[in-house]
């Protein structure tokens, strides 16, 4: 049995009051906190191996080279990716999918092409595919939302698989709905037509055990600060034969072999779609987390997610006057919802002198939202360091709002 | 358990964002300006009517949180009457009042904004309404955003 309020212990941050009540944090879809072993590592390098990499040979840059290449080796081994090769570092999930639209997106995509999206997506996954069909002239369709379960509704699915679609990118967990894609079904579909495929993994990894392979797609995104990891680092997976394809990203220093006055000659990727001195403690906090996180088991976090996430609904259903949004079964680690008559901004800033830190909001999400015909809802999304009791607190305090809003 | 937050959520506030006054639309309006506040959604149509340079009306419509409406509602009771320069200068002292919590002048009842700056992420429910009464006022066409503004 794995001993959860031990794991809590981990992480410094959740030990303190906010309005004079215990913290419950329940924003983990915005971004998830990080246990000491993430904030060691970060000081370790800092303090002890800081250097720059792949240009000194001096030992100092030869150890950040080589803990920055392990975190490269590591991530594939997370994700099982076949090769290090096929990891590149960005920002997080936004910068993997815009350069996915700058690089792939540009050479590959022209007029009357047709981008193929899901409604529920994250705004970093809708926006970089306008301004390329914008560029290009390419097309986008969305394969439609069920409604307030958020699910997607398959049966339009093979009327939109036209031959023009050139990609099919989707989320693997909506972040406003917390309902799990099909990905690996609609993969397969994908590549029988020789669709390209992105899944938008910012809510999926390390939250569940993600395997790539069998999962089938081209690309994957995540962001490593929603996964214990350090802000400012994340990754994109990319296929290596897809990989060859597509030109370079950004231009400088790290991506190149040989540069003339006249004439470049890129290196192979990954690093050719890494110009300049990249993040290099990022990774190596991202190394940590992920093997901080492997010590707990994915399997088991997953488990802890969902109890979590069925437990608060089983609750906040017996109330009176809630909306909840999201799938009845097979639920991920988050609830969004809605109470009569009372927005959620009110409701977020009433559970904060609660305690409880909860995102209310259009959740990047607006076209989501539009189409559910809400502005916004409330949301409270879990991980594996929070508890049933603080579920308790959650709900008290979800009830002592529609009082105050009641009075 | 929200004791503290009553110096947001004051009495005034819960009854102006239960019970607006003025939400309608005046048809016969002579100018309105949409106000939106994209990270909420947020959504305020405000309508003046005008005798010269008289407010002689006002109304608003539209969607948001507690404090939004209750401040366009407020907004709409505290304008009727006034000139456009005494409504632009109450923008002002209102301005003041939900960024610093102190203004210079008499705001009457519109006072029961002066918690709202311990709460920064929603002054800008506060002043959204009274963006779109200048919008309105200077004739803008385009919608006001609070995302464009410094508040
Ligand atoms: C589903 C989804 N996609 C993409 C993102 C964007 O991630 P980031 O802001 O880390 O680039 C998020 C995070 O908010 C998300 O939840």
């Amino acid at each position: 049995m794995t001993d959860w309020t031990k794991l809590r212990a981990d992480f410094p941050i959740l030990n303190q009051q906010v309005h004079g009540k215990p913290l419950v944090y329940f924003d983990n879809a915005a971004t998830s906190q990080k246990p000491r072993f993430v904030i060691d590592a970060l000081v370790h390098y800092y303090e002890r191996d800081n250097a720059n990499v792949h240009r000194g040979i001096h030992e100092l840059s030869n150890r950040s080279t080589n803990a920055f290449e392990a975190a490269r080796a590591r991530t594939a081994k997370f994700l099982n990716a076949r090769s290090a090769d096929e990891i590149i570092w960005t920002r997080g999930t936004t910068e993997a999918i815009n350069l996915v639209a700058a690089t792939w997106g540009a050479k590959h995509l022209k007029a009357g092409d047709v981008i193929l999206l899901t409604e529920v997506e994250h705004h970093s996954n809708l926006v970089p595919w306008q301004m390329l069909a914008q560029k290009t002239g390419a097309k986008i369709a969305y394969i439609p939302v069920t409604g307030d379960e958020g699910t997607l509704d398959l049966s339009k699915l093979d009327s939109l698989l036209t031959s023009q679609v050139k990609l099919l990118s989707m989320v693997h967990i909506s972040n406003s709905m917390g309902t799990i894609n099909p990905v690996a079904e609609l993969c397969a579909k994908a590549r029988k037509l020789g669709i390209v495929t992105l899944v938008d993994g910012a809510q999926s990894a390390g939250h569940l055990p993600v395997d790539l392979q069998a999962i089938g797609c081209d690309f994957f995104a995540f962001s490593g600060h929603k996964i214990c990891g350090p802000t400012g680092i994340g990754a994109l997976y990319g296929r290596t034969e897809i990989l060859e394809t597509m030109p370079p990203y950004q231009g400088g220093g790290e991506m190149i072999l040989t540069v003339g006055y006249d004439k470049t000659e890129f290196k192979p990727a990954p690093h050719r779609f890494e110009a300049g001195t990249p993040d290099i403690s990022g990774p190596i906090g991202l190394h940590a987390a992920m093997d901080y996180l492997d010590a707990v088991g994915r399997e088991k976090i997953w488990q802890h997610d969902q109890e979590l996430a069925n437990y608060a609904c089983e609750k906040l259903s017996a109330l009176k006057n809630i909306r909840i949004f999201g799938p009845k079964q097979n639920r991920a680690g988050l609830v969004s919802f809605l109470l009569k008559d009372v927005h959620a901004h009110d409701v977020v800033t009433l559970a904060d002198q609660g305690g409880v830190a909860l995102r209310g909001g259009h959740h990047c999400t607006q076209p989501l939202m539009h189409k559910l015909g809400v502005e916004s809802t409330a949301r409270a999304s879990f991980y594996f360091y929070n508890t049933k009791a603080e579920v308790d607190v959650f709900v008290d305090v979800i009830k002592e709002i529609q009082k105050f809003f009641a009075q | 358990m929200f004791d503290d937050i009553n110096d947001l959520y004051q009495q005034v506030i819960l009854d102006h964002c239960k019970q607006p006054r003025n939400f309608h639309e005046l048809p016969q309006c002579s100018c309105s300006a949409q106000g939106f506040n994209p990270l909420c959604g947020d959504n305020l149509k405000l309508f003046l009517t005008l005798d010269g340079d008289v407010i002689k009306d006002a109304g608003f419509t539209g969607s948001g949180c507690c404090i939004s409406k209750a401040s366009a509602s407020l907004l709409t009771d505290n304008v009727k009457g006034k000139t456009k320069a005494e409504a632009e200068q109450m923008f002002e002292r209102v301005r003041d009042l939900v960024t610093t919590g102190k203004t210079t002048g008499d705001v009457g009842k519109l006072a029961v904004f002066a918690g709202v700056y311990k709460y920064p992420a929603r002054v800008k429910c506060a002043i959204l309404a009274w963006h779109a009464l200048i919008g309105a006022l200077r004739g803008e066409a385009a919608p006001v955003s609070t995302e464009n503004e410094k508040t």
